[in-house]
């Protein structure tokens, strides 16, 4: 025989699907909220975004001295995510800061893609909450003119912290707030195409978002409930930060456990904690008991019985 | 009714139309055909001829080392020239068997037809399917007469025909579902006779309906006063399996490290059934068996009827020759199936497919670390954590990957098919497998 073949280990099929097209796949999903975060806040959350997302990618790029400046997408995605939490006018410097942190400390000190234990975008968020407080949680919070290019610009509370904004504002996203959290319909447009893809499963988001709906009965009934739910950034924590693929467990009854800690935490300290808003915290919180979940929950082996049934 | 299947697996390419419409017909008999001693699962053989011996097609010329084993026969009367190893499907080679053919096709004498199946004793099927050499021929070549051997304390009720063929590519099942559906159900009787099982499931799955078709109106005709039920199955991989078959089509699940017996339950596969049915109809011992030869880089694809000992060489030849971009031969189907490196090689008793693979399928790909996305959970049948598994032998922490479950895989290759970041994680828990198995015999 005249030609060489390769000799491998079967199986001789592999899907199609690589790290680059599921962080795409998350792009994709992110496009709707970037998309609305311009139309509420203008060219201030472009540039937030885009220079988020650039200085991750650079900063990955000078870590791992790599040619290519996409790789994989993650960090793309780290600094987009990053972008998304913050407030839409930020000074530059800030941002920069975080996208660093994000990538730098909470993901390559930890060893890359794959092996960081917090969600990085949320690392980088959780430093800037701590150092520049003012710069992010201060009166920062720009009101949402739509089409308005202007320069001028005027700030307010958030609806977290008035409670008095109406639940249709909620929903289509014309609230005060941080960039990507506002619009309730584009987080669930994104959030939906992520699970038709297969990348998040029902369980964290749904037990998420259920908790938090449950809490918010306490404070004031069904429309209370449904305000938590919408205001603040459950929905974005929930679907896209709380379901990173790498910072949350893999099994089943995990993914429930994670998302209920997500849920408790977060209204714990929403309700009688001192800072208004407990995504952020109850995620990565609950980011470091993730191992710990997996190894508790290993599921049930097919046609395994357990002792007592036996 | 809800859906027949099993939690897991996937939908991969199913690449079927290359050779499902081929109808199945006669390969050449080569000039020379080498018939290794080693064909099933189990023993390998000893020779029972020597060389410069007179074979007849049909003879038995290899004998059984144990009672897990099964004969080999001439698959071509002539000479035997050659008793030595050569190239085997496993990689390394292996006694072989070589025999000239005189190109007569002299049967032997022992090729007469048994009894019919309404007088035969469960004992006289048992001992047909060792004297005609059956193994199971899906791929795995387990001994048949050692499946319709269980211990005493063993009540078998229901006898499951594998119709799934849940490997892509390979249609070899498909067309003697079309073509051979009544000795398949024949063989299913005698299966359930010698068994004294109650029922008989014949499993299709739903992407083949022509199968379905022909397999339904055989049943009604061929059942007599059996019980048999023939079950649409969802399409998925892997279906055939069979711990994945009985789910699917009983409810019942096979407890990890037991065999199906424990559920009383015997998977045959229809090849098998069909290789049954002409032993008793024909006293006709396994030395040919029906073999896809597909993919992208055969010029012909086809399903043949192939002698035992043929040089796959010749199987492409007679196929029109192999594309100029092909990469890689597989022996069986895509996902379970033994790479080669070179075409000559006999086809053996466990031969399903001939895969010809071309560049697009054959893209080194680097390996990234796990992302922890979970989705090899999800297409786990066996529901086991292959990432973790995976992980533990890359790290060669053996005890780590037999706790979460390294032993209970029967290596479907879905977690590597999935796996976004490439990682080869079905050969890493063939590793800890091996290494496992290792210990416990310490």
């Amino acid at each position: 025989m005249d030609r060489k073949l390769v000799v491998s280990s079967s199986p001789h099929l592999r899907s199609p699907e690589n790290i680059q097209s599921v962080m795409l796949d998350v792009m994709v999903a992110l496009f709707p909220v970037a998309l609305m975060a311009v139309f509420l806040f203008g060219y201030r959350a472009l540039i937030t975004m885009v220079l988020a997302t650039l200085v991750a990618m650079i900063t990955e790029t000078l870590i791992v001295r790599k040619e290519d400046w996409f790789g994989d997408g993650s960090s793309a995605v780290t600094g987009l995510l990053l972008a998304l939490t913050l407030p839409p006018d930020p000074p530059w410097w800030v941002v920069v800061i975080g996208s660093v942190v994000a990538v730098g400390i909470g993901k390559h000190l930890f060893g890359g893609v794959g092996n960081n234990i917090f969600n990085p975008a949320l690392v980088g968020r959780a430093v800037l909450v701590v150092s520049w407080g003012a710069h992010i949680a201060g009166d920062v919070w720009i009101k949402p003119t739509p089409f308005n290019f202007a320069a001028d610009i005027v700030t307010e509370a958030t609806p977290l912290a008035t409670k008095a904004a109406s639940l249709g504002d909620l929903f289509i996203g014309t609230v005060s707030g941080s960039l990507g959290e506002t619009s309730a319909l584009a987080l669930i447009i994104g959030g939906i195409w992520l699970y038709h893809r297969g990348h998040i499963d029902w369980r964290i988001p749904g037990v998420f978002i259920a908790l938090v709906f449950v809490f918010g009965l306490f404070d004031g009934g069904f429309n209370m409930g449904l305000y938590h739910v919408l205001a603040g950034g459950v929905l974005l924590g929930a679907l896209f930060m709380a379901t990173d693929m790498v910072t949350s467990p893999v099994t089943p009854v995990g993914k429930l456990i994670f998302g209920g800690g997500c849920g408790l935490i977060t209204m714990v300290i929403r309700l009688f904690g001192s800072y208004p808003e407990g995504v952020m915290f109850s995620i990565l919180l609950m980011n470091s008991l993730t191992p710990l979940i997996d190894n508790l929950t290993l599921p049930k082996r097919f046609g395994e019985v357990k002792q007592s049934d036996a | 009714m809800s859906e027949r299947t099993f939690v897991g697996g996937i939908h991969p390419g199913y690449f079927k139309d290359f050779s499902s419409g081929k109808p199945i017909a006669s390969a050449r008999a080569p000039a020379q055909v080498i018939i290794s001693l080693h064909q099933n699962i189990g023993a390998p053989c000893e020779p029972v001829v020597q060389v410069g011996d007179e074979v007849k097609m049909g003879q038995k010329i290899g004998e059984p080392k144990g009672f897990v084993s099964a004969a080999i026969f001439a698959s071509v009367s002539g000479k035997v020239t050659k008793i030595e190893p050569f190239n085997h499907p496993l990689g390394n080679p292996l006694p072989a068997i070589f025999i000239e053919n005189d190109g007569q096709d002299t049967p032997d004498e022992g090729m007469k037809p048994q009894k019919p199946l309404e007088e035969l004793s469960a004992e006289e099927i048992r001992q047909i399917a060792k004297d005609f050499g059956l193994v199971g021929l899906g791929g795995a070549t387990f001994p048949t007469h050692v499946k319709l051997s269980p211990p005493p304390e063993v009540k078998i009720d229901t006898v499951i025909i594998n119709g799934a063929e849940c490997e892509p590519f390979l249609t070899a099942d498909h067309r003697q579902m079309l073509e051979q559906a009544d000795d398949i159900v024949y063989g299913l009787k005698a299966f359930m006779k010698a068994l004294g099982a109650t029922k008989g499931i014949i499993g299709v799955e739903d992407n083949k309906p022509d199968a379905l078709a022909s397999m339904g109106k055989a049943v009604a005709e061929g059942k007599g006063e059996y019980d048999i039920e023939l079950h649409s199955l969802h399409t998925k991989y892997p279906q055939g399996a069979e711990k994945m078959l009985i789910k699917a089509t009983t409810g019942r699940e096979v407890p990890p490290g037991a065999l199906p017996m424990a559920v009383n339950v015997v998977n045959q596969n229809g090849g098998t059934a069909v290789a049954l049915a002409e032993a008793i109809k024909l006293g006709k011992p396994l030395y040919e068996r029906i073999v896809t030869i597909t993919g992208p880089g055969i010029k012909e694809p086809a399903n043949l009827i192939v002698r035992n000992g043929t040089l796959v060489k010749d199987l492409i030849e007679q196929c029109g020759g192999m594309t100029e971009d092909v990469r890689k031969l597989v022996l069986g189907g895509p996902m379970m199936g033994l790479s080669q490196a070179t075409d000559e090689v006999p086809v053996i008793k466990g031969t399903s497919g001939v895969l010809l693979l071309t560049e697009e399928f054959v893209k080194e790909l680097p390996i990234d670390p796990c992302i922890k996305c979970g989705k090899c959970l999800e297409v786990c049948p066996m529901a086991l954590m292959p990432n973790f598994i995976g992980s533990a032998s890359e790290k060669n922490k053996i005890e780590l990957a037999e706790k979460y479950g390294a032993m209970d895989c029967f290596e479907c290759g879905c977690c590597t098919y999935t796996c976004p970041a490439k990682r080869p994680l079905v050969q890493w828990i063939r590793i800890a497998k091996g290494e496992i198995g290792a210990r416990r015999k310490k």
